[in-house]
Order: structure tokens, then C-alpha cells, then sequence
């Protein structure tokens, strides 16, 4: 079975059910605690899972991106390792310069918490298999993507999942991007929350198939 | 030594807070007050110079007080 890292910070909350997701689609998950470091050749791929990482404090990821699990997350996608980051973790991932642009407050200034459509606009190679869209929930307050030049991340085909319908104001409709490489890749929706009819659906499943086959 | 960042949504980024408040001032008396959101943070240090302790502020302020795709900063000159 291949290993997954899960990485925790104080104040993650999606953690169990990334744990669940893994294991669900035959994955090995192991927790790696934010003080800590790690070989990244020890592990299949990473998930940063969402939450409120150190409460939001200063900005959505921002000290969560400075902590010493994160210097070995950030030799592991030099080496080309899958790394999923999911809300928070999407947050922390583009914190840390893993992956381009922002994420501020919605537009609306309320926390969104709904189904909804997303659609494939560059395929990504680990996450989301061939699948051209998915319906999948979100939940967040900080998910509004923001970038410097976006005509350059889609020419560079790093803009990874548009909303069909935009939830919070990002930028071009962004729901998650990738680094150029394509093995760092960010969402705001959960596919964790999406893995079985029961939970509503289960298009979360690509995202965690494609680190463990 | 004390020093101060103040940090401010860059103009380009559209500031949620700020926003917030323009509308609440709104028709109560102070319309065209335009507002813009933003934080203050104190950091004090042990450094022999004055230069040296605003140089040892700038990197704190870029290493993660700020982030330069939505905010800009300013130093506070210290006490």
C-alpha cells in the first residue's frame, strides 16, 4: 500500500476525514506533525488538509507556511512528489510559494457553505482523473483566488478547477490551481467530503486515487 | 527598540473590511470617506543600531508580516 503523508497543524480540522479518504481508496495514511520533519521519499504523495491553522491568525496559512514540516513538504515537491492542499491547505500551499496567487476573504464577506459544479480547465496528471467536472461542497470564508497576472497561469495551463457558478468573487471563477509541474495542486472545495453516495455524492474519489495507483 | 508595520490591503485588492465600513458610513453623514482596513504590528528587539534594528524589521515584514500579491507594508519609525 502507498504511504500518504497528512499533514497537521494546530488548529487543522479536515485531518480524520483526509485519513478516511486515503484509506477508502486503499492508501496508507500517516500523520505528520507540523514541528516535524520527514524524507519525503518515504511517502507516495502529501494532503494538507483544511481548517483554521493557527486560527486564521495574520493571514489564512500564513504561519502554518513557515513551520518545519513545511521545509520538508517544500523539498518533496522539488522532487516532484504529489502534494494536495485542500482549503487550508490550499491556503498554506500558496503561502508558501508552492503555488501561485492568493486566497482573501469572499467577496460577499459571509462564510459559503454549499454544493456546487466544478469544472476541469488543464487536467491535472494526479488529481481528479480524466473527469471533466465534479459536484463537490465547499466551505470557507478566505476562498476568493487572487493573482497577479491570470492570463499567465492559464497560458501556463496552471489554472486547474473553475466554479461554474462563482461563490466568493475569485478571479477568473478559480476554484484551485497548479504549479507548472503539475504535481503541487490547491482546491477550495472538499473531495474528502465527497467519497460515497451517502455523503452526497462521490466525485472526491479521483482526487485520491490517482497518489495511490 | 520598538518598531511598527503597518500593513494595508494593496488598491488593487479589493478589501473586503474597508468596504464594509464605507457602506456602514454611508448616508449617516459621511459619505465619499473612503476606508481602507488594515493591521498594525508592534515588534520590539535588541539590536545596536537604529539601522540595524530596521533592517532586522524589513526581513521579519518580508519573511511573513505581509504578502506582497495583496498587501503592502510600511515601517513605523521605532522609539
Amino acid at each position: 500500500m502507498k504511504k500518504i503523508g497528512v499533514l497537521r497543524f494546530l488548529g487543522t480540522n479536515c485531518d480524520r476525514d483526509i485519513w478516511q479518504a486515503i484509506e477508502m481508496v486503499h492508501g496508507q495514511p500517516e500523520w505528520l506533525w507540523y514541528q516535524d520533519q520527514f524524507d519525503p521519499n518515504d511517502y507516495a504523495g502529501f494532503v494538507v488538509p483544511g481548517g483554521f491553522s493557527y486560527g486564521d491568525y495574520l493571514r489564512s496559512g500564513a504561519l502554518a507556511a513557515r513551520t518545519p514540516v513545511m521545509k520538508s513538504l517544500q523539498e518533496a515537491a522539488a522532487k516532484g512528489k504529489p502534494i494536495l492542499g485542500i482549503c487550508n491547505g490550499f491556503q498554506i500551499l500558496c503561502e508558501a510559494h508552492l503555488l501561485p496567487g492568493a486566497l482573501v476573504q469572499n467577496e460577499g464577506r459571509r462564510f459559503v457553505d454549499k454544493w456546487l459544479d466544478v469544472q476541469v480547465s488543464t487536467e491535472n496528471k494526479y488529481f481528479g482523473g480524466a473527469d471533466k467536472s465534479f459536484h463537490l461542497p465547499i466551505a470557507h470564508q478566505d476562498g476568493r483566488f487572487v493573482a497577479d497576472n491570470v492570463d499567465d497561469l492559464k497560458s501556463k495551463g496552471q489554472v486547474w478547477v473553475t466554479y461554474q457558478h462563482n461563490p466568493n468573487g475569485s478571479f477568473d471563477d478559480i476554484a484551485g490551481v497548479q504549479n507548472e509541474s503539475g504535481n503541487v495542486a490547491g482546491l477550495m472545495p472538499h473531495p474528502e467530503r465527497a467519497m460515497a453516495e451517502w455523503m452526497g455524492g462521490s466525485d472526491g474519489l479521483s482526487f485520491f486515487e490517482g497518489m495511490v495507483s | 527598540m520598538k518598531f511598527g508595520v503597518k500593513v494595508l490591503p494593496r488598491k488593487q485588492v479589493l478589501d473586503t473590511q474597508g468596504r464594509a465600513v464605507e457602506q456602514t458610513l454611508q448616508g449617516q453623514g459621511f459619505d465619499g470617506v473612503q476606508c481602507r482596513v488594515g493591521k498594525y504590528i508592534e515588534l520590539e528587539l535588541d539590536a545596536s543600531s537604529h539601522e540595524e534594528a530596521e533592517k532586522k524589521v524589513k526581513s521579519v515584514a518580508e519573511y511573513v508580516l505581509y504578502n506582497p500579491l495583496i498587501e503592502d507594508f510600511e515601517i513605523v519609525k521605532g522609539e
